[in-house]
């Protein structure tokens, strides 16, 4: 019989495989992320102290909404078509094969986002040492935000247009993740230690990988029934 | 054996069915009929455990189906409305996925079940180019790799052809007399011989 672990390779190797064969499902919310990150010099001037400022949190409001904009496609197709009803009749819990979702869905879009990073921290004007700081938030953030978003997605998808819905939902849940995300560089910016900000967001990370695919699998079966 | 025991039914304001008992032994079709509208796929979801009745009980082998569903649902293959196959995957990809997510090691090979369904030659196709009743081939190939004693269909001759009709007749039979049973929902006359069929009439 066909284990636990063997399904959930399975999965992510099909659903990497589909990424491949749909590559504007990663483009797109990248695209998005560095337009508007670059919009901002536009509006707010280019004075470079200001940016400096301004940037972290400019990055990360970028990545929140990225990252929104993305949540819908986690479980839309396969609610749709139906390989979820079969995902959930398969008799592996769903909370492993949730894990096993998003973890695809951050390598197609958290991912991608701290690759074009190093290119929008150079156009706000952050120093070498700030961007990495700024990396290694966006690392341990945007895991946070894919788990958080997936809950949301699954009590949603049952419902026809809820991309309002969700955004209501969500985005209130990514805050804590924001301020200490972007304060992080902040701190690095004047100086000051930034190992406190990186224990916080880690633990956001280790609470949101525990609870959030527990929740979120039990939000499917609700919006499958 | 599966049971269900005075099964109602209530999807928003409305009442679809009430008290409704049903029970399939092996070796035997339970055809449910009605017009559309009246819960025929509502009461094949409830039946796999996907949606909660109002009140009642399924139960398979004398157990309740959420006490231990990893066991119910190991003897189970659900045909949905939906072919629960991806477009952008091959009918051989889609299969392979769906081999590894159920728990019997099937007889034949893929290749081979998609032979009997008649696709052998579009199998490295992708899906969004097939034809309507060939997606719904590739779902109903999941029956021959499947050894799950109950099949639950719906809808399962929808846009099949008189030829793929058939098939899909013959491989219902083939399971019954192997002692499988078969719950279906179906517009079109079922022709099965030897098999007894229970039908269960549902209206408004």
């Amino acid at each position: 019989m066909p284990g636990l672990s063997t399904a959930l390779i399975a999965l992510v190797r099909r659903d990497m495989r589909l990424v491949v064969r749909h590559p504007s499902e990663v483009i797109h919310p990248v695209m998005f992320f560095v337009i508007v990150v670059a919009l901002f010099p536009f509006g707010v001037g280019s004075d470079p102290l200001l940016l400096r400022t301004i940037g972290p949190g400019i990055i990360w409001v970028g990545a929140l909404l990225a990252t929104l904009l993305s949540l819908d496609a986690l479980f839309r197709s396969d609610f749709d078509d139906g390989t979820l009803e079969q995902m959930a009749l398969s008799g592996h819990p769903l909370t492993v094969l949730v894990l096993g979702k998003v973890f695809v869905h951050w390598c197609a879009t958290g991912l991608p986002l701290l690759i074009v990073t190093p290119l929008l921290g150079g156009l706000l004007g952050m120093a070498g040492e700030v961007q990495l700081t700024l990396l290694g938030a966006l690392a341990l953030g945007t895991p946070t935000l894919s788990l958080i978003g997936a809950v949301g997605t699954a009590l949603t998808v049952g419902i026809r247009r809820s991309g309002l819905l969700l955004t209501l939902l969500v985005l209130p849940l990514y805050v804590p993740v924001l301020i200490f995300g972007a304060s992080v560089v902040l701190a690095a910016g004047s100086g000051l230690p930034t190992v406190g900000h990186f224990y916080i967001l880690g633990a956001m990370m280790i609470l949101a990988l525990t609870l959030a695919p527990l929740a979120a699998g039990a939000a499917l079966r609700i919006s499958l029934n | 054996m599966l049971r269900a025991q005075s099964i109602t039914c209530v999807r928003g304001d409305r009442l679809l069915f009430q008290d409704l008992n049903l029970e399939v032994h092996p070796g035997e079709v339970c055809q449910i009929q009605g017009g559309n509208g009246v819960g025929k796929t509502t009461l094949l979801r409830i039946l796999c455990g996907l949606s909660l009745p109002e009140s009642g009980e399924v139960l398979w082998n004398e157990a309740l189906i959420h006490e231990d569903p990893g066991k119910f649902q190991s003897d189970l293959v659900y045909i949905g409305h939906s072919n629960g196959i991806k477009l952008d995957l091959t009918p051989k990809e889609n299969l392979t996925f769906a081999l590894t997510l159920q728990s019997s090691i099937p007889d034949v090979s893929i290749d081979e079940a998609l032979d009997r369904v008649g696709l052998s030659g579009s199998q490295h196709l992708l899906c969004r180019v097939l034809s309507a009743g060939q997606r719904r081939r590739v779902a109903i190939a999941r029956l021959y790799l499947s050894r799950a004693p109950l099949w639950v269909l719906d809808e399962p001759l929808g846009a099949i052809d008189a030829a793929g009709v058939q098939g899909i007749e013959n491989a219902i039979g083939t399971h019954l007399d192997q002692g499988g049973m078969a719950i279906l929902t179906t517009h079109q006359p079922l022709h099965l011989q030897h098999a007894a069929i229970r039908a269960v009439q549902l209206d408004n």
